[in-house]
C-alpha cells in the first residue's frame, strides 16, 4: 500500500510539473545537448558543446530564429551523460520532462544515441544525433533523426566515384570476413557496383581473417584479375599492410578505402605509401572550401584547434533543428504542439546546405541523403578533401 | 604460371616464419618434452625488443655519436635482439618451467599459456595498445622478372631463415651440446643419470629456441610493419601445428613443415574462395596427421608424449 502511495504522489507531483511548465509561457526556445562531455570519449562531448555553442552565438546575434514573422531567442540545455547508456537516457528524459526542450542534439556515439533515441521517441521530442551510425538509432522512430550517412550508403558513394572519376568497370574487393563493418561495406559496394556494371564486374571478392598480416595470396589473385582498383574498407593497422604489399606484388592502380581510413595512426603507418589513395568520409578539413572552410576557421580561431568530425556534423544537426523551427510556422508556447511541429518541418527537410554536405530527408526515415566526401590522402600525408559523391 | 610463381614466392616468404618458429616449438617439446605456448608471444616480444633495438640504434646514428648505414643497423639489431630474447627464454624456463618440471605435464602446459598472458598484458601497460610501425630498415626494392615481383625483403627473410635453420642443425649434429641435446630427446630419464647436466641444456634449449624467435620477429618487423601486442598468438598456434606436423626431434623436419604450411595456406588461397582459406589449409594437416600421426619426419621409436 506504501508504495503504491508513494508512487502516485511522485505521479502527481511530476504531473503538476509538467503543467507547470506548460502554463508557463515560452518566450525563449529550448534546446538540448545532449553530449559525451566525461567519461570514454570527452573530446566528442566537448566537440558537440563547442560546435553548439558557436551556433547559439550566430542565431542570437541575428536576433534569435524568426518563426512566422516573430523572434524567439534560443537557449541551449547542456547535460552531461557520461558516455554511459543510462545516463544519456536519463539525460534526455530530464531535458524533455524537467527543462523542456523543444528538441534535442544528441548524443552522439551509438551506445548512448540508441537508448537516448528510445526515450525521445517515447515522449514525441524530435532528437538529431550527429555521429550515431548504427541504424537502431532511427530504425522505427519517427522523432529520431541522424546527420550523418550510415555506413551502407558509402558503397554506392565510391561507386559513383570510381566510374564518375575514372570509368572503370572492374573492381576487386578485398576485406575481413570476421568482422562486422569491412563485411557490410564490402557487401554493399559489390552489391551496388554490380548493379551499376552488370554481374560479375567485381573480378575478385577476396577476404582475410582478422589478425592476417599476409595477404599475398589475395593479392596475387587479385592483381591477375584484371581489376582496374581496389576497394579495401579496412581499419588503419590493417590498410598499410595491404597498400605495402600490393605495391610490393606490382599493383600501380588506385586502392579505395572506407571512413575507417580517416585516422592519424594510418598515415603513421603507412609512410609515403598510402599517399595519392581515396577514402569516403563525412568531412575533411584540410582543403575545405566555402562555408565548411568558414566554420573551420572560426572554430580554430575560437577554440586553438581544428574542429573534428563530430564538431562539423553537430553543425549541421543543430542547423537543421534551427531551420526545422523557422519552417515550423508558428510557436505556440504549447511545447508539445511545438514539438510536433519541429518534427514535421524537420522530416520535410530538402537540400539543407550543411558543411558536411547537402542533406535531405526521405520520406518516412531520419537517415538522411545527402553527399559524401571523398577524401585524398595527398603528398603531405594529409586529408585533402578532393570531391563529393552524390548518390 | 606467372601466379603459380608468384605465389611460390609469396609461399617461401610466409613459410620462413612459421620454420623459424616452428624450430624453437620443437626443439623443447622434442628436449624436455613441454609444450611451450608462450613461444608464439616470445616472438612477439623479440619483435618488439627488435623494434626498441633499431630505433635506438637508428637515433644512435642520426645523432652523429656512430655513422651506422641501415644493413649494418639490421645485423646489429639481429644480434643484439637474439642475445636478449635468449635471456629472456632462460629466464622463462627459470621461473616458470623448471620448478614445475616434475609436476604434472598439464601444469607446465598451462604455465607456458600464462606466461604468454603476461607477456602479452605486459607490453599493453608497458607501450599502450596502438600499433607500432617497425622501422624500415631494408627499404623495399621490386624486382620485376617478366610479370613476378620479388623484393630485396624477400630473399633477405628466406635467407637468413635457412641459414639459421641450417646452422642450428649443423650445432645439433656436431657439437657435444647437440650431441646432448639429443641424447636428451631420445631418453628424457636415463641421460640425466649419465652425467648430463638437465639444467644446462633445458637453458640452452629455450636460449636458442628464443633466439631463433627473435630473429623471426625482426624479420616479420621487416615484412609486416605494424606490429601489436596480440600477434604472436595465431602465430604461434600456427607455428607449433608445423612443429607437430615436422615430428618430434627433427630441426630438419620442423622447417619443412614450416614451409609446408605456408605453401598450403597461400596455395589453397590461391585455388579457392580466400574465405574457406584456413578451413581448407587446416583439414589437410588434420589428414597428413591422421596417416602420419608421428608427423612427417618423426621417428616411429620416439617416446610418445605423456600429456
Amino acid at each position: 500500500m506504501k508504495k503504491v502511495f508513494v508512487v502516485s504522489v511522485l505521479l502527481l507531483a511530476s504531473l503538476v510539473m509538467v503543467t507547470a511548465a506548460v502554463a508557463q509561457k515560452a518566450v525563449t526556445l529550448k534546446i538540448g545537448i545532449n553530449a559525451e562531455i566525461t567519461g570514454d570519449i570527452p573530446k566528442v562531448g566537448e566537440a558537440t558543446k563547442f560546435a553548439a555553442q558557436m551556433w547559439l552565438e550566430d542565431v542570437n546575434k541575428a536576433g534569435g530564429i524568426e518563426v512566422g514573422g516573430k523572434k524567439y531567442k534560443v537557449e541551449l540545455a547542456i547535460e552531461d551523460n557520461e558516455s554511459k547508456a543510462e545516463s544519456a537516457a536519463k539525460a534526455a528524459t530530464k531535458l524533455i520532462t524537467v527543462d523542456d526542450v523543444i528538441a534535442i542534439v544528441g548524443p552522439q556515439a551509438s551506445k548512448q544515441a540508441v537508448p537516448a533515441g528510445e526515450v525521445c521517441n517515447n515522449y514525441k521530442t524530435p532528437m538529431i544525433t550527429g555521429w550515431s551510425t548504427n541504424p537502431n538509432t532511427t530504425k522505427d522512430r519517427p522523432y529520431v533523426f541522424r546527420a550523418c550517412f550510415l555506413d551502407d550508403f558509402q558503397g554506392p558513394a565510391l561507386s559513383i566515384f570510381a566510374k564518375g572519376e575514372y570509368k572503370f568497370t572492374k573492381a576487386a574487393v578485398l576485406y575481413d570476413v570476421a568482422s562486422d563493418y569491412p563485411k557490410g561495406l564490402a557487401e554493399f559496394f559489390k552489391k551496388d557496383w554490380e548493379k551499376k556494371n552488370g554481374p560479375g564486374s567485381v573480378v575478385a571478392y577476396e577476404s582475410f581473417t582478422t589478425k592476417d598480416t599476409d595477404f599475398s595470396s589475395q593479392l596475387t589473385k587479385i592483381i591477375n584479375s584484371g581489376a582496374e582498383f581496389l576497394f579495401t574498407p579496412q581499419y588503419y593497422n590493417e590498410v598499410p599492410l595491404i597498400v605495402q604489399q600490393a605495391k610490393q606484388l606490382g599493383w600501380k592502380k588506385p586502392i579505395l578505402g572506407s571512413d575507417s581510413w580517416a585516422s592519424d595512426e594510418l598515415v603513421k603507418l603507412c609512410g609515403k605509401d598510402c599517399n595519392g589513395f581515396f577514402f569516403v568520409s563525412h568531412y575533411a578539413s584540410a582543403g575545405a572550401k566555402g562555408a565548411t572552410k568558414e566554420f573551420i576557421d572560426r572554430y580554430k580561431s575560437k577554440f586553438g584547434y581544428v574542429p573534428d568530425d563530430v564538431a562539423a556534423l553537430t553543425w549541421d544537426a543543430i542547423g537543421l533543428i534551427g531551420q526545422a523551427i523557422k519552417n515550423a510556422g508558428t510557436i505556440t508556447g504549447d511545447v508539445k504542439k511545438d514539438r510536433e511541429a519541429v518534427r514535421k518541418a524537420l522530416a520535410n527537410t530538402k537540400n539543407f546546405p550543411g558543411i558536411t554536405g547537402t542533406i535531405s530527408f526521405p520520406p518516412g526515415s531520419g537517415d538522411p541523403i545527402k553527399c559524401a566526401n571523398i577524401v585524398k590522402i595527398n603528398d603531405k600525408g594529409e586529408f585533402e578533401f578532393y570531391k563529393t559523391a552524390c548518390p | 604460371m606467372t601466379v603459380f610463381l608468384q605465389n611460390l614466392i609469396n609461399a617461401l616468404q610466409w613459410g620462413s616464419f612459421y620454420a623459424v618458429i616452428a624450430i624453437g616449438y620443437s626443439m623443447v617439446y622434442s628436449i624436455l618434452m613441454l609444450f611451450n605456448f608462450a613461444h608464439g608471444d616470445i616472438f612477439m616480444t623479440g619483435s618488439y625488443i627488435g623494434f626498441g633495438v633499431a630505433t635506438g640504434l637508428m637515433a644512435l646514428s642520426a645523432a652523429g655519436v656512430i655513422a651506422l648505414p641501415n644493413w649494418l643497423i639490421l645485423v646489429l639489431t639481429l644480434l643484439i635482439s637474439m642475445v636478449l630474447t635468449s635471456f629472456l627464454g632462460m629466464f622463462i624456463e627459470r621461473v616458470g618451467y623448471r620448478p614445475l618440471r616434475d609436476a604434472p605435464r598439464a601444469s607446465a602446459a598451462i604455465t607456458g599459456l600464462m606466461i604468454g598472458i603476461i607477456l602479452e598484458t605486459g607490453n599493453l601497460i608497458l607501450l599502450g595498445a596502438q600499433r607500432i610501425k617497425f622501422p624500415a630498415l631494408v627499404e623495399p626494392v621490386t624486382y620485376d622478372l617478366g610479370g613476378v615481383f620479388v623484393t630485396n625483403q624477400k630473399v633477405l627473410i628466406v635467407v637468413v631463415s635457412l641459414s639459421l635453420a641450417m646452422a642450428l642443425h649443423q650445432f645439433i649434429r656436431r657439437t657435444r651440446w647437440g650431441m646432448a641435446m639429443r641424447a636428451m630427446a631420445f631418453d628424457y630419464v636415463v641421460v640425466p643419470l649419465m652425467g648430463v647436466p638437465i639444467n644446462k641444456i633445458a637453458a640452452m634449449t629455450f636460449a636458442l629456441g628464443s633466439g631463433l624467435a627473435a630473429a623471426a620477429g625482426i624479420l616479420f618487423g621487416v615484412a609486416y610493419p605494424v606490429l601489436d601486442p596480440y600477434m604472436g598468438i595465431v602465430f604461434g598456434w600456427k607455428a607449433f601445428v608445423a612443429a607437430i606436423l615436422g615430428g618430434r626431434g627433427s630441426i630438419l623436419g620442423a622447417t619443412l613443415a614450416g614451409f609446408i604450411l605456408g605453401f598450403i595456406e597461400i596455395f589453397v588461397a590461391m585455388v579457392f574462395p580466400s574465405t574457406l582459406r584456413d578451413f581448407i589449409a587446416y583439414s589437410i594437416i588434420l589428414l597428413i596427421l591422421v596417416f602420419r600421426p608421428y608427423g612427417l619426419f618423426g621417428e616411429p621409436y620416439s617416446v610418445r608424449l605423456r600429456l
